[in-house]
């Protein structure tokens, strides 16, 4: 069900692009109002829920203790995973942030005749990993369409992801591997039984839109050519808030920016907020030193307990026949 | 009792479901749930909507508007748990904590991978408190809370051990032992607890220990080790209870004062603290380590964790020590001092023998019997013969609480290897911070769901099978008094002719004391090697 409703969702949002541009000659609805509304939806979207997680506070110090924590001198701790104070617990966030540390653990457990074999199973790492980064520098090297002068950072890094000089234009590495990343992570949904019965249209649907949103970038850069000038003055436009929308660009520019678009503002309401959350994540972000450093609990309330006195009064002759010593002896 | 089917049975697990978790019916089936909270045991404990109930009627007794107060519940948690927030919605079901869980590759049952124990909660999370539920509904995988959700939820949340392997695996570090927590305090709001939990959290509310011992009951069950180790050493001890003064109070959990083999670690602490001389003494107010509450709500943790720092304070010492347990680590470490701190009336833990100050404890004032003996054997304080282990081949089990709430791996291992000569590891995959739990943990000990016991401690005991068969393994160590209880028959039925012990068990066989006469057998009255004795 969720593969199906999910593509013929992308499939939608992609015709529905083409209608209103080609047919309706709706530019300034697909190049104007949908981009600004999804660009504010984003980021009112993002902070709205980083800041109503950021109300909940934390009240109990609770990593996920990865390895040795601070111990004797001769014993060897081990700081990133067990993080003994907080620039520790800095290294051990670049590390989960930058490189997916915690899924480079990943293990492999099956059965083979009644015996569980656990092997390293580092794929969706991999191509996670490859996916994030692709995405990443793809999006940069876009800023060059939002402003007068590309910057030198931007060029260099564009000089550097088309670095084998194949095809006209140069191919960009990135385009590529994201697209690679992106499919993988899509058929391991689809063919691993494991992964696939625990899907739900949310997951098919973004990977699915990711797809469209790069494939039609792709198209439009070595395949349907669109009138380049026409484009930067949408993306400068939109950016000095005097928005203009040509319709000479062609209907795939059109297409590629309402699904960016659509991605952008069903960002902040769906599962692609781990992109805010694996910073807040109290497992991770804490240090190991709660036993050392005492973490104080915003909305910690006094409770009933049964008191040493009440408990002598219960057993006091039970005690005292016993030999044991008591407060008082009636 | 439901009948567990034999080992080579239980064993045929497929772990590649075949259709969507959510189209599998809930099948509350015997053997793999607990009973349910006794009424007077919820009344004692002064827990909503006290009555005797049983999982398997129909009618669960619930309150009329038990379905508003499940949503309030949620609401609060939210507001009160950024950890729970954060994990209802940042999962993008990347599997990678799917086969992880013991229970899964236990049984196979999808609601059993981490992921979807938390989805069932997610989903209803969905349905009433995110714009995407509220308007996509099933497509935003959301779903309304009926009856028949809430019967899922009590089935699987009190099928998890609250273990944290899947956290360790998962890129956000989301914890499903955390939304196990707020499930079951959920369930909490409504009578829903197991009788395996209340029972305990009540004994030890009104008398201090989960067994319910009374204060006499636990001098005499000591005094019954005595005059074993008497007969076994020669030596006479004679240890304090609930006195004023002692540097030291003890507290370990009650466990081991009940059944073997945790009664030998109890004999093993006993023979210690009598060789070091140390000023210590037992209480018999806060007489468990363990804390059963933590399985109930963390209110419920905080009510009966509450006894170990008044208790330091009523008799006045300078620091506390805590034995061999798992889940009561996690509480001591991570939650004791933020429950019911400070605890500015103790000093910081210096070790009277050795001199050494536990700068990992200076804040909470508890120290763990394992570093404090680990760090007796590196100071050269004791006199071990661990010749006296060697019809033992040992191996080590984390627990799943000391190792990923705690980071204490190396301690133990340094102590058990200081008096044994022979220690094999399990494999790399199944031990450290990616130990595989017991089975049995968070309060699921219980006897009626023994199948499910079998079934979530099978990835441990096929990693002992491992070196038995490797190695000749034939002891596996522990620090945790759940372990000590639950892995005897987990052994019996994955890996027979694996036994079970405590690490404080090892040092006392291994210990020479001042005085002894030369001992002819260990603690469990056989006869020590090359003392033949037939």
């Amino acid at each position: 069900m969720g593969i199906a409703f999910s593509f013929a969702a992308v499939i939608a949002l992609i015709v529905l692009a083409f209608f209103g541009v080609a047919v309706l000659n709706l530019q300034i609805l697909f190049g104007v109002i949908i981009p600004y509304a999804a660009f504010l939806a984003f980021i009112v979207g993002f902070v709205l829920k980083v800041v109503k997680w950021g109300r909940s506070p934390v009240p109990f110090r609770i990593p996920t203790t990865g390895g040795q924590g601070y111990s004797f001198s001769w014993i060897k701790q081990n700081k990133l995973d067990s993080p003994p104070n907080g620039l520790w617990v800095i290294g051990r966030m670049l590390l989960e942030v930058l490189v997916f540390r915690s899924l480079f653990r990943n293990t492999k457990s099956e059965l083979n005749s009644g015996k569980l074999v656990h092997g390293s199973e580092k794929f969706l790492w991999f191509f996670g990993l490859i996916f994030h980064w692709s995405f990443l520098i793809v999006l940069v090297r876009h800023f060059r369409f939002f402003m007068v002068n590309v910057p030198l950072p931007i060029k260099i890094m564009e000089a550097l992801d088309s670095f084998f000089q194949v095809g006209v234009p140069l191919v960009y590495i990135t385009d590529l591997t994201l697209l690679l990343g992106v499919t993988y992570l899509f058929i391991r949904r689809v063919l691993m039984p494991q992964i696939r019965f625990i899907s739900l249209p949310a997951d098919y649907f973004p990977l699915l839109l990711i797809i469209a949103v790069a494939a039609s970038g792709i198209l439009m850069r070595y395949f349907i050519r669109v009138d380049i000038v026409g484009v930067k003055q949408v993306t400068m436009g939109l950016v000095s808030l005097h928005p203009t929308a040509p319709s000479s660009i062609g209907s795939i520019f059109y297409i590629h920016l309402f699904l960016v678009s659509v991605l952008f503002a069903y960002f902040p309401f769906s599962k692609l907020m781990h992109m805010g959350g694996v910073f807040m994540s109290p497992t991770r972000n804490l240090a190991n030193n709660s036993r050392m450093v005492r973490h104080v609990n915003p909305w910690n309330y006094p409770v009933h307990v049964h008191t040493y006195s009440e408990y002598e009064d219960e057993f006091r002759e039970k005690m005292i026949k016993a030999g044991l010593p008591v407060e008082k002896e009636q | 009792m439901a009948k567990i089917p034999k080992p080579e049975q239980l064993s045929k697990i497929d772990l590649k479901p075949k259709k969507h978790w959510s189209q599998f019916p809930i099948d509350i089936r015997p053997g793999m749930y607990c009973h349910g909270a006794k009424g007077k045991d919820l009344k004692t404990l002064e827990l909503p909507n006290a009555r005797d109930w049983s999982p398997a009627e129909v009618d669960w007794k619930l309150p009329e508007d038990w379905k508003q107060t499940v949503l309030d519940g949620i609401k609060q948690r939210l507001e009160r748990y950024r950890s729970f927030h954060i994990f209802m919605d940042v999962c993008v079901r990347c599997g990678a904590c799917a086969d992880k869980c013991h229970f899964f590759l236990g049984s196979g049952d999808s609601r059993n991978m981490p992921v979807v124990r938390a989805e069932i909660l997610r989903s209803v999370y969905r349905h009433y408190f995110t714009p995407a539920g509220k308007l996509f509904g099933k497509y935003a995988g959301a779903r309304e809370l009926t009856l028949d959700v809430l019967k899922e939820w009590w089935y699987y949340f009190y099928q998890c051990t609250e273990c944290r392997r899947c956290s360790l695996f998962c890129p956000y570090g989301i914890d499903q032992a955390e939304i196990t927590i707020m499930g079951r305090e959920l369930m909490n709001l409504l009578g829903l607890n197991i009788g395996w939990i209340t029972g305990p959290a009540a004994n030890c509310y009104m008398k201090g220990n989960h067994l319910g011992l009374e204060p006499h009951t636990i001098k005499s069950s000591i005094e019954f080790f005595l005059s074993d180790i008497e007969d076994i050493t020669g030596i006479k001890i004679e240890p304090t209870f609930n006195r004023k003064g002692a540097e030291i109070l003890f507290v370990t959990p009650s466990g081991d004062l009940f059944a073997d083999p945790g009664t030998y670690t109890a004999m093993g602490y006993l023979m210690l603290f009598h060789e070091l001389g140390l000023d210590y003494t037992w209480s018999t107010y806060a007489s468990e380590g363990g804390n059963f509450g933590f399985f109930t709500s963390m209110e419920m943790a905080k009510r009966l964790n509450s006894k170990i720092y008044a208790e330091a304070k009523r008799l006045g010492v300078k620091w506390i020590l805590g034995g061999e347990c798992g889940h009561m680590w996690r509480v001591l470490h991570q939650y004791m001092d933020t429950f019911n701190g400070p605890a500015d009336f103790l000093e910081q833990p210096v070790s009277p023998i050795t001199g050494t100050k536990f700068e990992n404890a200076k804040a909470t004032k508890m120290v763990h019997i394992v570093e404090f003996t680990a760090d007796l054997i590196k100071n050269g304080k004791l006199k071990l013969d661990p010749s006296r282990n060697d019809d033992l081949i040992v191996t080590y089990h984390d627990s799943c609480n000391t190792t990923r709430g705690m980071g204490f791996m190396e301690e133990p291992r340094y102590v058990i290897k200081s008096v044994c000569n022979h220690f094999h590891e399990m494999p790399e995959d199944t031990i450290r911070e990616q130990t595989f739990c017991c089975g049995s943990g968070s309060g699921l000990n219980a006897s009626e769901d023994m199948e499910l016991r079998m079934r979530g401690g099978f990835p441990r005991a096929n990693a002992v099978k491992h070196v038995r068969d490797k190695h000749g393994v034939n002891m596996l160590a522990n620090i945790c008094a759940i372990d000590r209880a639950t892995l005897p028959p987990l052994m019996d039925y994955w890996v027979p002719g694996v036994r079970v012990t405590g690490t404080h068990e090892l040092v006392a066989n291994a210990l020479v004391m001042k005085g002894e006469k030369e001992r002819e057998t260990n603690l469990r009255a056989e006869p020590l090697p090359g003392k033949g004795g037939e």
